[in-house]
């Protein structure tokens, strides 16, 4: 039977098993919505396509599957940018749709063309523009092997207008053929047996974990890696979650806002094991003091990530589960109880502490909100100190329990990624911690949530400033807070949550954040929950940008 | 150091946008770039050459492997391939310099290609020694315009470099 360009389209999608589109219509972009109109699938109707983007990388981080956001040509492709940016940092499988013109009318400046594949080639890991129906069901089937196999990322896909409408007899391939692309699975053996003979010699070993762990599944492995050998386990943002953080040797997130004890062990440390983490400058500070008595293992599934920031003694190319599990056979135990002492005094001298005064500060409502969902919540992050906050006070104790946007750092990303998580995970309480900032960049997907039933708790750190930047300004720019007061102009939050059919609650005193909370728990609808924190509050510890990340700063830690 | 680099491409549509936004982007210098379509007409060579530090190679090579469209990615060794570029180069001419100039050209092994009452024009082929020669040969009497190919190069091997898709990496 011959199907047309957009029901090739829709029923690829069946056969890669997706039950769920993000995304928003448009006039190059109708062949396809009008299929959609009685197709199985489940369509969610975002109010912006940078919503659609984010929605779809949360349900995929939150899921492990690929998601997928559809938009119009033009402006609908271009606001999809920053979604595709932020998934690519965080190699976060989606594959995205977008309409394009007629192919006659690609170049001439037609209505609502812009030239997305240019646009979007170094911010996907691969990019499609589709010229002629007989690839069509070709390139779907590739796109998305290429999105979730490897290191994983977006793929996008430009469908002109009339090779939507175009026929052709459907014929979905079984597998894909790609002469260039082939990722590496197997770790070599030779390579992991020197690094467990590192990982028996060392004394000062630590494991610096990733959020490749957690894409590859690896979280058991890492723990049973850790355990069995009493090594300390430090973790990046994307990385929470794959180590209980009420373990005992867990060290919490490092880096530029990591714990003092993180990042002191890392510097002490004589054999760093990183497992699908990439040394990002957020996490070395200055290189060249970085780690100087280590030797350093480094487990990866894409080669261009080893050695790329710091030289690497170990490399270990492969899928960190599998690398993991054969390292886990073969390991023999090293002495590291003088190590742990020693970590333990620096967990004694500078535990992550706040002013426990009568003040609401953002930390304790951080605590709050761990204390009454005992870790079982998936935390979605806005960026800036809402991210950094909820990373240092909320405790993680699964896989795809925090998802955030750690490589681009995207404000506006936590509501919509919390709307694509809610979708993916309904059985889960799904929170955004937000700042008014944040929160006011992608403001409008309450409606989607509120029409979708999606009952997530957006938390507002509400202290009208754009903090992060603010606390930028106050220390390295002599309080010269230019541009960063939101104050004066500061929407009422409840009554907006309100006129959009959610809840809103204001929180004003300690007391009253606990049964908020729990109120909110108790609400099945979208809560806003505004609270309004003491306004000049810092993220503490801080390592100066380009400083190494011993020298932290840092208030009372 | 300068580095010769032969990679094989899928021949498709904006595969050298990849490959050219991939060294803007993220700050490799391209010295010269060369592309053509191979024995197998899917597949296209292109002969890059490019200046850095080992590391920085190491990091061109792993970001070439990572486009889909690159197939294979082969940096050469010193000596052991052979490299050629054609430069066309036009001369000024005048009625006191011809004969000098005609006499220059005779002894290179480069081919005029067209001799006006301004100018003349020359063909020739080499490696960079060779392109060298010739220019510092020409350039007493003025140089007007040159046009080169950019290097292309080829391994000295007997086996060829065959199109079978990229290995897996085992490091």
């Amino acid at each position: 039977m011959k199907l047309t360009g957009a029901q090739i389209l829709l029923e690829s999608l069946t056969k890669e098993g997706v039950q769920v589109i993000f995304g928003y219509p448009g006039g190059a972009v109708l062949p396809i919505f009008d299929k959609l109109y009685d197709a199985p699938v489940r369509f969610i109707l975002t109010r912006h396509e940078q919503g659609a983007a984010h929605a779809a990388d949360g349900y995929a981080r939150a899921t492990g599957k690929v998601g997928v956001c559809i938009a119009t040509s033009g402006p609908g492709a271009t606001n999809l940018v920053t979604g595709i940016a932020t998934a690519y940092m965080d190699s976060i499988p989606i594959v995205a749709i977008t309409g394009q013109v007629k192919t006659f009318l690609i170049g001439n400046d037609a209505f609502q063309e812009a030239d997305i594949t240019g646009i979007t080639r170094p911010i996907t890991k691969h990019n499609y523009l589709v010229e002629d129906i007989e690839d069509l069901a070709g390139i779907i089937k590739e796109a998305f092997h290429i999105a979730r196999t490897g290191r994983p990322g977006p793929v996008l896909i430009d469908l002109p207008v009339d090779i939507q409408q175009q026929e052709i007899e459907f014929h979905y391939p079984e597998k894909v053929q790609m002469r260039g692309y082939n990722p590496t699975y197997e770790g070599h053996m030779g390579q992991i047996k020197k690094a467990a003979k590192a990982i028996a010699s060392a004394k000062r070993p630590i494991l610096y974990v990733g959020g490749g762990v957690i894409i590859s599944n690896a979280s058991e492995e890492t723990r049973e890696l850790a355990i069995k050998n009493n090594i300390p386990v430090t973790m990046t943002l994307l990385g929470l979650g794959a180590f209980p953080q009420d373990n005992e040797l867990s060290l919490g997130m490092l880096g530029m806002h990591g714990t003092a004890y993180a990042n002191h062990a890392i510097m002490e440390s004589d054999l760093i094991i990183a497992i699908g983490a990439r040394f990002d400058d957020r996490v070395t500070g200055k290189l060249d003091e970085f780690a100087p008595h280590a030797k350093i293992i480094h487990i990866d599934i894409d080669p261009a990530s080893v050695s790329k920031n710091v030289e690497v003694d170990i490399p270990i190319v492969g899928d960190a589960r599998n690398v993991v599990s054969k390292l886990n056979e073969i390991v023999k135990k090293p002495d590291t109880s003088d190590w742990l002492k020693k970590i333990d005094q620096w967990k004694r001298a500078y535990p992550l502490k706040y002013k426990d005064d009568d003040k609401v500060r953002p930390q304790y409502i951080l605590e709050e909100i761990y204390n009454a969902t005992k870790g079982e919540a998936i935390i979605c992050t806005e960026v800036g100190q809402n991210q950094m906050w909820a990373a240092q006070f909320y405790k993680f104790m699964k896989p795809r329990t925090i998802i955030s946007s750690g490589g681009l750092g995207t404000m506006g990303y936590g509501f919509p990624a919390a709307i694509g998580a809610q979708i993916g995970r309904p059985d889960m309480t799904v929170f955004d911690i937000a700042g008014d900032g944040s929160i006011q960049m992608n403001i409008q997907e309450l409606a989607t949530a509120v029409i979708n039933k999606l009952p997530v708790k957006v938390v507002i750190l509400n202290n009208c400033y754009l903090g992060m930047v603010r606390q930028w300004q106050e220390l390295f720019y002599k309080k010269r807070y230019s541009y960063t007061s939101l104050g004066g102009i500061c929407p009422d939050f409840v009554k907006l949550a309100e006129s959009y059919g959610a809840a809103g609650i204001r929180v004003t005193k300690k007391e009253e954040v606990r049964p908020a909370i729990e109120r909110a728990l108790k609400i099945d609808n979208v809560v806003f929950l505004d609270f309004h924190v003491e306004k000049e509050e810092n993220v503490f510890p801080m390592v100066p940008a380009g400083e190494a990340i011993n020298r932290m700063i840092g208030g009372m830690a | 150091m300068k580095h010769t680099i032969s990679v094989l491409v899928e021949n498709k549509f904006g595969v050298l946008a990849r490959i050219s936004g991939l060294f803007s982007a993220r700050g490799f210098n391209i010295s010269s770039l060369a592309v053509g379509e191979t024995e197998d007409p899917t597949v296209s060579r292109m002969t890059i050459v490019v200046e850095g530090d080992e590391r920085t190679l190491e990091q061109i090579k792993k970001q070439l492997n990572k486009l889909i469209d690159v197939i294979k990615v082969v940096d050469f060794k010193e000596g052991e391939f052979i490299d050629r570029e054609l430069i066309l180069v036009k001369v000024a001419v005048t009625p006191k310099t011809r004969k000098e100039i005609l006499e220059a050209i005779g002894s290179s092994r480069a081919i005029i290609e067209n001799a006006g009452a301004k100018s003349i024009s020359v063909e020739a082929t080499g490696d960079q020694t060779k392109i060298k020669a010739l220019l510092e040969l020409l350039r007493p009497f003025g140089i007007l315009e040159v046009v080169r190919t950019g290097r292309v190069a080829m391994g000295t091997e007997e086996k060829p470099l065959v199109i079978e898709g990229k290995p897996e990496v085992n490091e």
